[in-house]
């Protein structure tokens, strides 16, 4: 039952949120906070309870729910968590508080609306995070887009219109494929066994013909890939982090690319491990490439909020070539490094958003010698900077590093080439580095530094950062309970 | 006590940490970060005196921490190691950087970074002291990661002048681009061996590999790639000289104790590795000789006393190098410890004469400071003498004439590996003594604005002591560390002794003080004539730029890379999605057009269209 109140807080703290924000503005936003903070302990209390006790051989879930929704077509409201999800939904519900707190002074019009469209998107990670049927599963995956929408088109910048519909397009054109997958293997389950359904586990053992598999996994493949986003279909999310609100940002590329890898992870890997095995190569190629690409692209923005997002893409292709390389280690190095990134990325989004809300303007060409001025919010920029560049000691270098040495065991060019994408991150953050806070500061910016807020926010993610790079046993320990789930994990 | 060692790293992290979230008073910062590091000295010094008075069995001492984290095959702990080699190196590297750090406490006091500067010097230490100490490759590739950064962040300590920015990425990018290298060796390693624990690698490697096979080769050749970038050797050498942009306790540390050893240690480290690989070996041979005589070269043309000093080193550790690839291991490893001595003191005194002379670097604009300078000179010279190798007196002496001997009778040596080292010892006697003649004879170009107090004599004044009696601790150093690391001899007869290469050697020294004499004190004339002939002119720029190898690397790489960057800004791949977006607008913009309503044209094209259907059904 804690999942269905997982979700059932979540929505009606958002419709709670939206209502009460015709009286009261701090009211509505405390409610957001309250019902995330809530879910946060209700899955911390759930992730205490079954810590480091082997994997449960009955129930196979460490909690699950499942009820017929609409029997006719055999579908079911069926939730369930393992280890795997339940890092994710932590991740999830961590990385909502902090969207929730930045969003207390950066979000002044409409806020109710505001509060009520970001519950729901939460609502919809949790859906997918959750969800073992498929139906559910692709409801709840469109659940996130609407609110997306909304987000990006109400609280965005100048040309939010354009943004607003770019991404649209983009998942939804590929949510439609994966809609057309879903079906299409539902049909063919049916086809072979006379039942209807679309439950995960049924699926799992569908009999399906290599030509056939191919066609569907792509379909699925299609909607995680957008979402990821994967090189080359990944050219949303920059044109959207320039012109979204910092919270927004956060949301897309920490929690919906989690979303995406944990898709693959959980349905792709398992449900089509044959045409995986065929299609691998080819997008671990993909991998490294978008790894390079976006770094050297990273390297040349002008723009905070893009370069952010062209480094997020570049992390991105480390999970994917975790994912995608066939190798037990670089699948759990994949994990580690969309917790890491979810945050490392996520800092980094909230540090340029600090830093807009300073200077009003996003264009590291109006920045520079910042130290002078914001020595805290400097040294926190200088740290996740590091962190993205992937510096021992730190979350990202942990996942980046099993992923590497994972793939080596597979394909040691891939592993060379995507090592230098370590290196070529270097160029990307220091330049960043260099360009926002040292230098001479001949805009003669004269800033407050960094709020008690925006510290306790940041200090709470350094501190994750580095626990997950000293000490990540607990993390690889959680892991261990999907056993049973993502075989895969244990090839 | 040997349970205590945990502690040498873990205070300076400590104290680092401290510095960098707590706003203290100058003397809190200076007392915290100072006595952390002394603390970490006298620690370490406890677990050596235990070391020796009680050897642990097989002479090596491991203590786990706690495992890092269980991913299946792989499970590296947190632990550190320790034997006679990370012995010595952590007593060196925790002793000269807490005389370091004393000395920062004056040279920085004027500075408004006071905090950030120690935290930054601590952190450093902490890193190389887990290099150091680490028992497996992941724990050092941490500490290793660390020296590069802390690199980055004391080079570019200054950061409003943009150009010690650049210099600091420089230092991290180039030493990053030898470490992916390294990164892709532990890959290769774990693969091949299923364990990054460098003891249980060590023994895996020689079980399981024959010697010349291709898998140790590749494995010592990508480690040898994270070496030459750490230790500044040949061709990644380009960004020691600019590091210089730093405040130069930092270029001490540097230099002397924390980071271009690291490479050496690594190889020395690992050094069974290389013995499975001897054409790795060998290279390692070549890449010191070349790195010491281009770098002495180098460093007869430069105008800047911080930049003398870093190719000094330069050429420095390509002696070290040059002993790990012969063979004579406890060679490189001793003279590590004597270059410790006397390149720190030859900072810390350049740092002295750069700070009274109000901040000037040029040394022909210096010239007879020996009288305004007493303590300074007397200790420069001592080091300089070291760094020179004046016989029989001088550490520095010593550990070169160790290091020449076993470039002709260790396991690989060579007369042309000897000769290279022969050429190198007249290379630095010659620009060390020019230097010294510039900056403390002769006339008096600049004035002196300040006089060093206490802090930073005193740490000039046991560095000066150590210059000269490190050298006698030599046949005790090699029994004690013969334990780990002993000395390859070479099979068969060896026409010439060690004291008669000394003795060439000697004879070399004293040509080169002279000739450095000659040239630079006496008839600066004639070399002046000789710098402005043809000839003299084109080796000048060639010399004093590196070889010119900073300006191949920026046309062939940096100005590519950039260029690229800058014109895929815009994502090319976007390019398409827009065009798809533009045909559809295109096409929607046609298609609106017929929508004029004007009935003639609707009639026209029902008309038009009719006659099209007519057409297809009548002729296909």
């Amino acid at each position: 039952m804690t999942l269905v109140w997982l979700l059932i807080v979540l929505i009606a703290g958002g419709i709670l949120s939206g209502l009460f924000a015709r009286w009261h503005l701090g009211l509505s936003r405390w409610i957001a906070l309250a019902a995330v903070t809530f879910d946060l302990i209700l899955t911390l209390i759930l992730a205490a309870r079954d810590f480091g006790t082997a994997h449960p051989v009955g129930n196979q879930w460490l909690e699950e729910v499942n009820w017929s929704w609409i029997p006719q077509s055999g579908i079911h409201f069926h939730l369930g968590i393992d280890g795997l999800s339940l890092l994710l939904v932590l991740l999830t519900l961590f990385l909502g508080i902090v969207a929730v707190v930045i969003s207390w002074t950066e979000i002044t019009t409409a806020v109710g609306i505001y509060h009520f469209n970001l519950m729901l998107i939460l609502a919809g990670i949790l859906g997918v995070l959750l969800a073992l049927d498929l139906f559910l599963f692709y409801f709840s995956w469109e659940l996130m887009l609407v609110p997306m929408y909304f987000l990006i088109s109400i609280w965005g910048r100048e040309r939010r219109a354009y943004a607003a519909i770019k991404f649209f397009l983009f998942t939804q054109l590929s949510g439609l494929l994966m809609l057309i997958a879903i079906l299409a293997l539902y049909f063919a389950h049916h086809r072979a066994t006379g039942v209807y359904t679309f439950e995960y586990q049924e699926l799992l053992g569908a009999q399906l013909s290599p030509h056939a598999a191919m066609w569907i996994m792509l379909g699925f493949f299609a909607a995680f890939a957008v979402k990821l986003p994967m090189f080359p279909f990944h050219t949303w999310l920059p044109d959207v982090c320039a012109e979204a609100s910092t919270a927004t940002n956060l949301v897309l590329a920490s929690l919906m690319a989690a979303t995406a890898a944990y898709a693959m992870i959980r349905f792709l890997l398992p449900l089509f491990p044959d045409a995986i095995r065929t299609a691998g190569p080819a997008v671990t190629v993909l991998a490294v490439i978008g790894i390079l690409y976006s770094a050297i692209l990273a390297f040349s923005q002008t723009n905070l909020m893009r370069l952010i997002a062209y480094a997020s893409i570049g992390h991105l292709g480390f999970v994917l070539l975790g994912i995608f390389s066939g190798n037990s280690l670089a699948l759990r190095g994949a994990v580690v490094t969309v917790i890491a990134h979810g945050i490392s990325i996520g800092a980094l989004f909230l540090v340029a958003g600090a830093l807009e809300g300073r200077t009003h303007t996003r264009e590291i060409g109006a920045m520079g010698g910042l130290w002078d001025t914001v020595p805290r919010l400097s040294g926190v920029g200088l740290f996740f900077a590091l962190a993205a560049l992937g510096l021992p000691g730190m979350g990202d270098f942990i996942g980046e590093f099993l992923i590497l040495i994972g793939t080596y065991q597979v394909h040691f060019v891939t592993a060379a080439v995507a090592a230098c994408g370590v290196l070529a991150a270097t160029f990307y953050a220091l330049r960043f580095v260099q360009y926002v806070f040292q230098g001479s500061n001949s805009h003669l910016w004269h800033l407050p530094d960094l709020s008690p807020r925006e510290g306790l926010l940041l200090g709470a993610m350094m501190v994750l950062l580095l626990w997950l790079g000293l000490y990540p046993q607990p993390v690889f320990q959680t892991l261990a309970q999907a056993a049973n789930h993502v075989p895969t994990l244990w090839r | 006590m040997l349970r205590l060692l945990w502690l040498v790293p873990a205070l300076p992290f400590a104290s680092s940490l401290v510095l960098a979230l707590v706003r203290l008073p100058r003397r809190a910062v200076a007392w915290i970060a100072t006595s952390s590091i002394a603390a970490s000295t006298i620690i370490s010094l406890l677990v050596a005196g235990s070391f020796l008075s009680t050897p642990p069995a097989a002479f090596a001492y491991t203590e786990a921490l706690w495992r890092w984290f269980d991913a299946g095959s792989l499970h590296p702990e947190i632990a550190l190691y320790l034997d006679p080699l990370s012995l010595i190196m952590m007593v060196v590297v925790a002793f000269v950087s807490f005389l370091i750090h004393l000395y920062s406490t004056e040279f920085m006091s004027g500075d408004d970074g006071y905090n950030r500067f120690f935290a930054y010097m601590n952190l450093f230490v902490a890193s190389m002291l887990t290099l150091v100490l680490a028992d497996n490759l992941l724990l050092l590739y941490l500490g290793w990661e660390g020296v590069g950064l802390c690199s980055y962040l004391l080079i570019g300590f200054w950061y409003r002048d943009s150009d010690n920015g650049r210099a600091g990425r420089k230092a991290f990018i180039v030493t990053r681009v030898g470490d992916t290298a390294l990164m892709i060796g532990l890959f290769l390693l774990f693969h091949r061996l299923g364990t990054l624990n460098i003891q249980e690698l060590m023994r895996r490697a020689s079980e399981q590999w024959p010697i010349g096979s291709s898998a140790a080769l590749a494995a010592a050749l990508l480690l040898l790639g994270g070496a030459i970038g750490k230790s500044a050797q040949l061709p990644l050498q380009t960004w020691l000289p600019d590091a210089m942009a730093g405040p130069t306790p930092v270029s001490a540390l540097i230099h002397a104790a924390t980071m271009v050893t690291a490479g050496v240690y690594l190889i020395a480290r690992t050094h069974v590795l290389y013995a499975l690989a001897p054409q790795a070996q060998f290279a390692v041979a070549v890449i010191g000789a070349a790195t010491l005589l281009m770098a002495g070269f180098s460093a007869l043309t430069q105008h800047d006393l911080k930049r003398v000093l870093a190719y000094s080193t330069i050429s420095q550790i390509g002696y070290m190098f040059l002993a790990l690839g012969v063979g004579a291991w406890p060679a490189a490893i001793f003279h590590f410890m004597t270059h410790a001595f006397f390149k720190a003191l030859l900072f810390l005194g350049a740092g002295i004469v750069i700070k009274s002379l109000n901040d000037e670097h040029d040394i022909f604009r210096m010239g007879g400071l020996r009288k305004h300078l007493p303590v300074a000179f007397w200790t420069f010279l001592i080091a300089g003498c070291s760094l020179a190798g004046l016989p029989l007196i001088t550490a520095g002496a010593f550990s070169k004439d160790w290091i020449l001997w076993g470039a002709y009778g260790a396991a690989n040596g060579s007369t042309g590996l000897w000769v290279a080292a022969l050429t190198g010892v007249l290379l630095t006697s010659l620009y060390t003594f020019r230097m010294i003649f510039l900056v403390f004879f002769g006339e008096q170009h600049s004035q002196v604005t300040y006089r060093p107090g206490n802090a930073m004599l005193i740490p000039c004044l046991v560095l000066a002591f150590l210059s000269i009696v490190g050298g006698y601790m030599k046949a005790p150093f090699a029994s004690f560390l013969g334990t780990s690391l002993p000395w390859n001899s070479k099979v068969g007869a060896i026409p010439i002794g060690e004291t008669a290469s000394g003795g060439i050697a000697a004879a070399v020294f004293f040509l080169g003080v002279y000739l450095a004499y000659v040239l630079f004190l006496r008839k600066p004339n004639l070399t002046m004539a000789v710098a402005s002939s043809r000839a003299g002119r084109v080796l000048h720029s060639l010399w004093s730029s590196d070889w010119a190898m900073d300006w191949l690397y920026d046309r062939l790489f940096v100005r590519p890379l950039v260029w690229l960057a800058n014109s895929g800004k815009s994502d090319l791949i976007d390019g398409f999605y827009s065009g798809v977006a533009w045909l559809n607008k295109t096409a929607w913009r046609g298609a609106s057009r017929t929508q004029s309503g004007r009935l003639r044209w609707y009639a026209a094209g029902i008309a038009a269209g009719s006659i099209v259907l007519i057409a297809v059904v009548l002729f296909l």
